[in-house]
């Protein structure tokens, strides 16, 4: 690999240019959400100032463009991921609407009493949430497979509640609080030989490693643009074909509706059977713009230096006198979250805040988590392409600083 | 280092953060009653013992940040043989000092609390401080049930 070209790449970043209590900012948040390139900001600035309008509506030229550049977006998700065809690529709010829109419509179609579903004791609440919903709805019984001290699966215990009555499993991809990248292929593999669905929430995976839809053969994959290096407020439903055309609609409305009269509707086909209602045009665009971006860095490239990054740091806060790593699988994302003796992650967010460290302090959405690790909450760190071991070195100096100060 | 957060981080803070005043279980307590901050995942168990209308003791238990553990260790030295309507009092003018206009705060009223004045300056963390206060208005209405600042 040759050099990954870090500051060429800070420099598309406009927002890292700003200072944050006078101090060069440090952002160290990106599991919560990244920061746009300029390419993103421009391609919705274009978008409305020369190409806005309606899509799949009019006939008239803005409406076509429009609608070219949103459907073209359309295409490029479905490279990026390797999905069998654009039907399978469903545009919505994010990765917790994209979960929730498969709980009401295949889980309501194919979950009922008694019927088992799976997830891991690592998951964000937006793959705990909307299950318990189903559940407490249907009358179905949710699993949790447990984890280690590691914080990594314990899969043979994974694979006991696999049994007759298992409807679906939903696993994250990657942990957002932990950084642990599940054993996803086995996971799969295991479903298979009972014909039992899975959907992977790739929420957190999505923008650190590269995501082949068809070898993975996962039947859905979540994720969300914001973390993606594109727009809050646009995501992404991949489910296989003949799953979505078996799957009753999600929401009504306009785009969703072939015929409608009074007496009966006839449904769109796929993709738009799932996309009720005008999108967010703009936000798709830049969904497509990031996707370039990336796709011209690559994603291998931008995974080894990540992994370089966690390294360097994990080496690093190891060395911190009173800094515990929670969180420590082998397969493990760009993420470091950890707690100090005696201090609590609401003040290390503080302090750091204060040099122009943006780091989460907090349960990170993923409150059993906290309650395995028998924490509060905890620091977390979590890196993107544009960070640096530099900026690592000012985090790790701050934190040295913030024990010294309480002592 | 830090500079910026004199305001918030005084050395009264760190003191009562290191060494917590009234930390104990209280046996036989006249109200006990639990706080949650869910943002943070700070948790506290405050204790009263009254005698009439007059709190003459407080004590409490839990773990939280450096800006929440001062300000509940401060606030049971503070409430400690006052009524409870002088206890409203300090409640409704902390809440004043953490979340209003500078100008409206009686500071010798507020008395030692003031070392709070600075969260303020600091909208994520004004729950750290109020988290005890509030907790101490559900005692003092005799609420059993477990508070939460959201």
């Amino acid at each position: 690999m040759t050099t990954f070209p870090v500051d060429k790449i800070r420099a598309d970043f406009p927002i890292l240019k700003e200072k944050i209590r006078n101090k060069p900012l440090v952002y160290l948040d990106n599991a919560a959400t990244c920061q746009k390139p300029q390419t993103v900001i421009d391609s919705i600035s274009h978008l409305y100032s020369h190409e806005y309008a309606n899509v799949h509506r009019g006939v008239h030229t803005l409406s076509i463009k429009a609608t070219d550049r949103y459907e073209g977006a359309r295409e490029k998700i479905k490279d990026f991921i390797n999905a069998a065809s654009t039907k399978e690529i469903i545009f919505v709010r994010g990765a917790t609407e994209a979960i929730n829109l498969v709980t009401q419509t295949f889980g309501k179609a194919n979950i009922n009493k008694d019927d088992e579903i799976i997830i891991t004791a690592m998951e964000h609440h937006s793959n705990i949430v909307p299950w318990q919903m189903l559940c407490e709805e249907t009358g179905a019984i949710l699993k949790v497979a447990p984890i280690n001290l590691q914080g990594e699966l314990i899969y043979p215990e994974f694979e006991k509640l696999i049994n007759n009555k298992t409807k679906l499993i939903s696993v994250v991809h990657m942990s957002n609080a932990l950084g642990t990248v599940n054993p996803v292929k086995k996971i799969i593999a295991a479903a298979k030989a009972k014909n039992i669905p899975v959907l992977l929430d790739g929420a957190q995976a999505i923008p650190h490693l590269s995501v082949d839809v068809q070898a993975l053969d996962c039947d859905f994959y979540v994720f969300s643009g914001h973390k993606l290096y594109a727009p809050s407020g646009i995501g992404v439903l991949y489910g296989k074909q003949a799953l979505l055309e078996a799957m009753p609609p999600y929401q009504g409305g306009g785009d969703m509706i072939r015929k409608v009269t009074f007496e009966e509707t006839e449904y769109n086909t796929l993709p738009y059977k799932f996309e009720a209602g005008t999108p967010s045009i703009a936000d798709v665009v830049g969904l497509g713009a990031a996707i370039d971006y990336l796709t011209e860095i690559g994603m291998d490239n931008i995974a080894a230096y990540e992994a370089e990054l966690l390294c360097y740091a994990t080496e690093k806060a190891q060395h911190v006198k009173g800094l515990k790593i929670i969180g420590e699988a082998t397969d493990k994302g760009a993420i470091l979250s950890f707690v100090l003796d005696k201090i609590h992650p609401h003040d290390i967010g503080t302090m750091l805040d204060s040099l122009g460290i943006a780091v989460r302090a907090g349960h990170h959405c993923a409150m059993p988590v906290m309650d395995f690790f028998e924490v509060p909450a905890t620091a977390r760190a979590s890196f993107a392409m544009y960070n640096t071991k530099q900026e690592i070195d000012v985090l790790i100096d701050g934190i040295e600083q913030l024990i010294e100060v309480f002592g | 280092m830090f500079d910026d957060l004199r305001d918030l981080y005084q050395e009264v803070i760190f003191d009562h953060n290191r060494n917590p005043r009234n930390f104990r279980v209280m046996e036989n307590a006249s109200r006990q009653v639990e706080g949650f901050n869910p943002l943070c995942g700070d948790r506290l168990t405050l204790f009263l013992k009254m005698e009439g209308d007059k709190i003459i003791d407080a004590s409490f238990q839990g773990s939280g940040c450096a800006i929440s553990t001062a300000s509940v260790s401060l606030m049971t030295e503070i409430v400690k043989g006052k009524t409870e309507a002088e206890a409203e009092t300090l409640f409704k003018q902390f809440h004043e000092m953490t979340t209003g206009k500078e100008e409206d705060i009686d500071l010798e009223a507020i008395g030692k609390l003031a070392v709070l004045a600075g969260v303020r300056e600091y909208p994520a963390r004004v729950k750290c401080a109020t988290l005890a206060w509030h907790t101490l208005d559900a005692a003092l209405k005799n609420e059993e049930e477990s508070i939460s600042t959201e």
